[in-house]
């Protein structure tokens, strides 16, 4: 791990009573910068705040954000909650799914996307909602989704 | 319906600057300091006047909850902590208020944490939403800046520090006790109750979790007076709400309104009506995915409120109207509940960890109608033996969709697996 | 004391318990999984709820406090659904092994199921299986069976102190997982006996016999002095496994991983029949030619030229007889200290850990003077951890920087660091001073050294000067290692008027002064150091002492005879016979018996009552079962100046310490995983 990192945890920290209060934003950070959150990873995380590894593992398991399997360098979380269900998420999955040439789950060859259907993003009102790595997009249909994967892989190429 | 002057969030949809010169003219921070000389007791006593009931799902009258925080200090901090943990399916309204009006959010906290007697503020923001959470930071470095929080916040004599909190894709986190556990870096699994937060919280220290929108409120319950915020709504059912609107509606959206509006004005008047019309309504379910749907029969009548929705075996819940039309396969909609629910289970408790599965698996095979119809009462004698017997509410909130269901739409169900049962026999000829 | 009333009766219980602790109080049985007495409420299995008058819905009965006035009901149908309703649950995705699973027959899922259950499954679905983790040489896990009580991370957490076992994921994917690393605990056997399924089951007992089969004798541990109570399980002449027996002032329901595993050496390099060493090696012999060649030997042999060690796990009643005989053909060559330590014997309260068990956990300050206890008597590190864990207790370590599991002030390493203290230049002193129960600890690795009697005299010193013994508390303690150390001192197998002891009998022997050695089971003195002395060695393990032995008698081992042991704490207890022993062994005093009517008169008693009736008029201590006597605070120690090299603990591999523990192979495993610093990385499947 690089110093810095190691700075920005243990600065993060004083905003907490104790050391494992920030086992969350550390990972968070440190997701940032690495593949996946998973064994060695995880360990210097929780050399940094002097706490047992096991605990580090709990939570890194525990939440749905923190990627203990690598992901392409975009993120597609699709919700298909209920809101988002009765607004054809369906439909768009299958969308991204024959666009993408891969099933939810799945991550394309090139590494540029993960296909993932998730929990309620809470922007209901604006369903269908898309996210990608921490970005939000609403109001979907077929032909924004294209336009957005477009923009996104030319995002990569640069 | 609300007039615009009653609204208390004049920045729900972000047309003004949500920074802190936009937010100081719309009137916060303007002499929060005479609000906090009116002292603890009083902040409490208005609070409780104005009839103020949580706004987070659980409708807790406020003003007790906050009079549970010890008036004197045993040497402890004491601590508000904010759920911003906004994750109920259905539910999208915190998000306007942290994103478009941080400061109103922050001076609440400010105010709040005061009358609890607390030391510091925690704002617990659920990790999806990112952008709001980088606005919060962002309000609440100007807060500083300006001397809003911080040392003698406000020129009050007062100090008080805030942090903010990114969670990371858990709805557990959003029940109190799981959220203290997550802050405190652990997974969160729910606590037992009691001990109560007041007593032992954050740390152990006294704490108090509050909704987004109760916090948010309260100082302009203070400004304008207790008196005029329960003159909205029917009795023990005080003030405005903001009502997250979504599904088969014309215009999905979020709105303020008054408490105890009928759900058939609110939909029409604020959401451009049903799809289709008032007659193509299916079903509503009128607080959020955890409370039981109401069929149109209901809904054509039926008041948003805490007491109404109870009447009808419903709950107001956090006020997200899931409205459903006639095109909806009703079934598939409540198997996705109950798939969200055992995705979201922490897995501390028995009932809860193995019934979530139970239930979606069964769910699974009733949208197909791939069952034995005796297995509908099954499925109902399981979703009770999950109600009442877990460590928190989210074993409840995963059986009252089922029963929602079957309760109103048992027809439907008998139905599909009638025919599932024929296409097989036809298949097999 | 609140009052309430449980299914319509109403009683009185101590404040601070909770409705289940009150219900078991009231007599009536409440099934659960998660709660146990010694650990910390989890509230998670569900399994407990009850009826409370005035609450919405059925409450936690391990989690809820006690209340004045409150109307419990545990027998009604809202109670009898819920417990049938989460039996229902915890069986859906349980796999149906009981016909292969350890824990059959003595399984609280099985029982519960029985009495509380639904007689059937409604559950169509997929069940889930969950992959085996590692967890180490003594811990068989099949994590399927697992049904996430957490018993397992808060004993680890609690009682062990290591936070090594967790629970990952979340919901139905939840599960108990060690990150593929064997705990390391001396205490990790307990694991276990807190799991309530078969899920975390013993790996050397594995698929070796059912609990019905076995028969259970309750019993004492040698492994160590502490004590502990166990049961040793066997079938016909095998002891199949040893399990703990309750005792609260001494081990409460723990017992360390030595104490239950090494039981597997009982089975090996066992001494079954006499031998003599013909031309340089030994031969079986049959107990005529092996008494013959001693009493050859002994045959005009002047009484000082012969001496006697008694060793670790020796009973006192072999003992007792073996000075006797000793005594009578004119020797007082004895010692009991075969570790060379220097205890005085003339006073118990010099010897013994005078606070007591249970009194550490009256303590708020304590010295460690050349001591592990971590690994020399890991439930006395379990009580001081159990101590520390209810806050304000202050620990001071002087000798060997080990991690004992609770947070320790390091002192420093030896006698420069204990005069410190003593004289009131340390930090510490204070703390000491100011403490209203102190208690020091000696160890072995402050009195097995020329300079003991020194750090001995100036231990004492210390114990008056901060006022660590008064009317009502005694907080000078020793230590030891040897089960058979304080049985030894008490009926005085020690030095008699003009007798050697240990360093002199050796150097004796070296010289040709000391002829013939009687070894009682003491098998940790250098053999070297016996010279050309004509060694007798009874003892039940080929290990040391009969790889030098002249004559091999086969003794038998602590299950295989009803002895008396004193443990540390000057505490008499008596071991049971749990199987005879093997081949030709016999039980050591009537060896000695036998012996003692061919080289002289024989001793005075027939049978193991007679015996016990000399011990007791000869040491009325010894009448005292289960009790602690404790001894006149006297003056001890000797004079000296102390010595510069540091404390060091005398157990350089807790799993190997006795000629027991290192027959075992299950030891042997032990030690590499945890001592030698290999891991197996298996899976857990090869059994």
């Amino acid at each position: 791990m690089q110093v810095e990192m190691k700075d920005q945890i243990n600065a993060v920290v004083g905003r907490y009573q104790t050391r494992r209060s920030a086992i969350m934003p550390a990972l968070a950070l440190v997701q940032e910068s690495v593949d996946r959150l998973h064994g060695d990873v995880l360990k210097e995380v929780a050399d940094v705040l002097e706490v047992p590894e096991i605990w580090v593992y709990e939570v890194a398991t525990f939440y749905g954000m923190f990627n203990t399997e690598q992901v392409g360098k975009f993120h597609l979380q699709l919700c298909t909650n209920v809101s988002c269900m009765l607004a054809q998420a369906e439909r768009l999955l299958q969308h991204l799914e024959s666009q993408l040439h891969i099933s939810k789950g799945g991550t394309t060859p090139d590494g540029l996307f993960t296909l993932s259907t998730v929990e309620c993003l809470g922007s209901c009102d604006t369903a269908p909602v898309l996210m990608v790595n921490q970005d939000y997009h609403e109001n979907l249909n077929e032909h924004r989704i294209d336009e957005l994967l477009v923009q996104l892989k030319r995002q990569a190429a640069t | 319906m609300l007039s615009d002057k009653d609204r208390i969030f004049t920045n729900l949809y972000g047309q003004h600057d949500w920074g802190i010169d936009g937010a100081r003219e719309r009137g916060i921070w303007d002499d929060t300091k005479s609000l906090l000389a009116l002292g603890r007791e009083e902040i409490v006593e208005q609070i409780k006047g104005s009839g103020l009931r949580g706004r987070g799902g659980a409708g807790f009258p406020a003003g007790i909850k906050w009079s549970f925080m010890p008036k004197e200090s045993d040497g402890r901090p004491a601590y508000l902590v904010v759920n911003a943990d906004e994750s109920e399916p259905g539910s999208c309204k915190d998000r306007e208020i942290m994103r478009n009006d941080p400061h109103r959010l922050l001076e609440g906290c400010l105010v709040a944490g005061f009358a609890m007697g607390a030391q510091a503020c925690y704002i617990y923001i659920r990790g999806e939403y990112y952008l709001e959470s980088q606005r919060l930071e962002a309000a609440v470095e100007q807060a500083y800046a300006g001397g809003f929080l911080g040392k003698n916040a406000c020129g009050s004599g007062y100090d008080y520090d805030l942090y903010i909190h990114r969670g990371a894709g858990a709805y557990i986190c959003g029940e109190e006790t799981a959220l203290l556990e997550s802050l405190e870096g652990k997974k969160g699994q729910p606590r037992l109750k009691p001990p109560f937060p007041a007593a032992v919280g954050l740390y152990g220290c006294p704490t108090t979790v509050t909704n987004v929108e109760t916090i948010a409120v309260s100082p302009t319950i203070l400004r304008r007076g207790p008196d005029w915020f329960a003159g909205f709504g029917r009795q023990n059912n005080a003030g405005t709400k903001i009502y997250s609107i979504s599904g088969h509606v014309n215009k999905p959206c979020n709105v303020e309104e008054s408490m105890s509006i009928p759900l058939k004005e609110l939909i029409e008047k604020h959401a451009g009506g049903v799809r289709g019309g008032w007659d193509n309504l299916l079903a509503v379910i009128p607080g959020g995915s955890s409370v039981p749907m109401l069929p149109k029969s209901i809904c054509d009548t039926v008041l948003m409120d805490f007491d109404a929705l109870r009447e009808v075996k419903s709950g107001l819940g956090t006020a997200a109207v899931i409205v459903m039309d006639k095109s909806t396969d009703i079934v598939e909609a409540i198997a996705r509940l109950s798939h969200f629910y055992m995705h979201e289970s922490c897995g501390q408790c028995t009932p809860c960890r193995e019934g979530t599965g139970w239930m979606w698996r069964v769910m699974t095979r009733m949208v197909k109608g791939e069952a034995d119809v005796d297995e509908i009462d099954t499925l109902l004698d399981v979703t009770y033996q999950v109600e009442g017997h877990t460590i928190c509410a989210l074993g409840d909130a995963a059986a009252w969709p089922i029963q929602g269901l079957i309760r109103h739409f048992r027809p439907e169900m008998e139905r599909r697996i009638l025919e599932y049962k024929k296409s097989k026999q036809a298949a097999a000829e | 004391m609140p009052k309430l009333t449980i299914d319509d009766r109403e009683i009185e219980v101590p404040s601070g318990l909770t409705v289940l602790q009150a219900c078991e109080l009231a007599g009536v049985e409440i099934p659960r999984f998660c709660y146990h007495e010694r650990l910390s409420v989890a509230g998670n299995c569900r399994m407990c709820l009850v009826e409370m008058e005035r609450a919405p819905k059925p409450i936690a009965s391990c989690a809820m406090p006690v209340g004045e006035g409150m109307v419990i009901k545990t027998d009604t149908p809202t109670v009898h659904k819920a417990r049938k309703g989460v039996m229902e649950f915890l069986l859906i995705n349980h796999p149906l092994d009981c016909p292969i699973c350890d824990q059959g027959g003595e399984c609280d899922l099985q029982d519960q199921a029985m009495a509380f259950g639904f007689d059937r499954g409604r559950y169509a679905e997929n069940k889930r299986a969950v992959k085996e983790k590692f967890m180490g040489p003594l811990i068989k896990t099949i994590m399927t069976r697992c049904i996430q009580c957490t018993r397992c991370v808060r004993f680890s957490t609690e009682i062990a102190g290591v936070e090594e076992i967790g629970l990952v994921n979340r919901g139905e994917h939840a599960e108990i997982t060690t990150l593929e690393k064997a705990v390391d605990s001396e205490l990790s056997g307990n694991l276990v006996d807190v799991c309530p399924v078969g899920a975390l089951t013993s790996k050397p007992y594995a698929f070796t016999a059912r609990p019905w089969e076995l028969r259970k004798t309750n019993s004492v541990d040698v492994m160590d002095a502490v004590g502990s109570n166990i049961r040793v399980d066997t079938r016909g002449r095998e002891v199949m496994r040893v399990q703990p027996r309750l005792h609260e002032d001494i081990n409460e329901e723990w017992i360390s991983d030595k104490t239950r595993h090494a039981c597997d050496g009982l089975g090996r390099q066992r001494i079954d029949q006499p031998y003599v060493r013909r031309d340089g090696k030994l031969v079986p012999a049959s107990w005529e030619e092996a008494f013959g060649a001693i009493a050859s030997k002994m045959d005009g042999l002047a009484g000082e030229k012969m001496a006697a060690i008694a060793g670790d796990l020796c009973d006192a009643e072999s003992m007792f007889a073996l000075k006797q005989m000793m005594n009578g053909l004119g020797s007082e060559n004895l010692d009991c200290r075969q570790d060379g330590a220097k205890l005085d014997a003339s006073t118990r309260a010099a010897y013994i850990f005078n606070s007591s068990i249970a009194g550490i956990e009256a303590a708020d300050a304590v010295l460690l003077v050349g001591t592990n206890p971590r690994w020399e008597a890991p439930l006395i590190n379990a009580r001081l951890r159990k101590r520390f864990l209810a806050s304000g207790l202050k620990i001071g370590m002087i000798g060997p920087q080990v991690d004992l599991t609770y947070q320790v002030e390091y002192l420093g390493a030896g006698g420069e660091t204990l005069k410190d203290v003593a004289e009131g230049r340390s930090s510490f002193s204070d703390i000491l001073k100011n403490a209203e129960r102190p208690m020091i600890i000696v160890g072995m690795g402050a009195l097995a050294r020329t300079d003991g009697g020194a750090v001995l005299a100036l231990a004492r010193k210390l114990a008056d000067e901060f006022g660590m013994v008064s009317d009502d508390w005694n907080g000078f303690n020793v230590l030891h290692t040897a089960a058979s150390r304080v049985g030894g001192l008490d009926l005085g197998f020690l030095p008699g008027e003009g007798g050697r002891d240990l360093e002199s009998i050796l150097d004796g022997a070296g010289k040709g002064e000391i002829e013939l050695v009687y070894l009682l089971g003491a098998d940790e003195i250098g053999m070297n150091n016996l010279g050309k002395a004509f060694v007798v060695y009874q003892g039940h393990h080929g290990d040391a002492g009969a790889h030098r032995a002249d004559v091999v008698l086969p003794g038998a081992a602590y299950t295989e005879k009803n002895a008396t042991y004193v443990n540390t704490e000057g505490r008499v207890q008596l071991g049971r016979l749990a199987g005879f022993p093997p081949g030709d062994a016999r039980e050591d005093w009537t060896i000695i018996r036998a012996l003692s009517a061919q080289v002289g008169e024989g001793l005075p008693y027939d049978n193991l009552g007679q015996l016990r009736q000399k011990l007791i008029e000869a040491h009325a201590v010894f009448a005292a079962i289960d009790q602690v006597q404790p001894g006149s605070w006297t003056d001890f120690g000797a004079a000296g100046d102390l010595e510069a090299a540091p404390f060091a603990s005398p157990v350089a591999n807790f799993y190997m310490t006795d000629p027991i523990s290192r027959a075992s192979d299950t030891m042997a495993k032990c030690t590499e995983a945890f001592v030698l610093g290999k891991q197996e990385g298996a899976t857990g499947t090869d059994g």
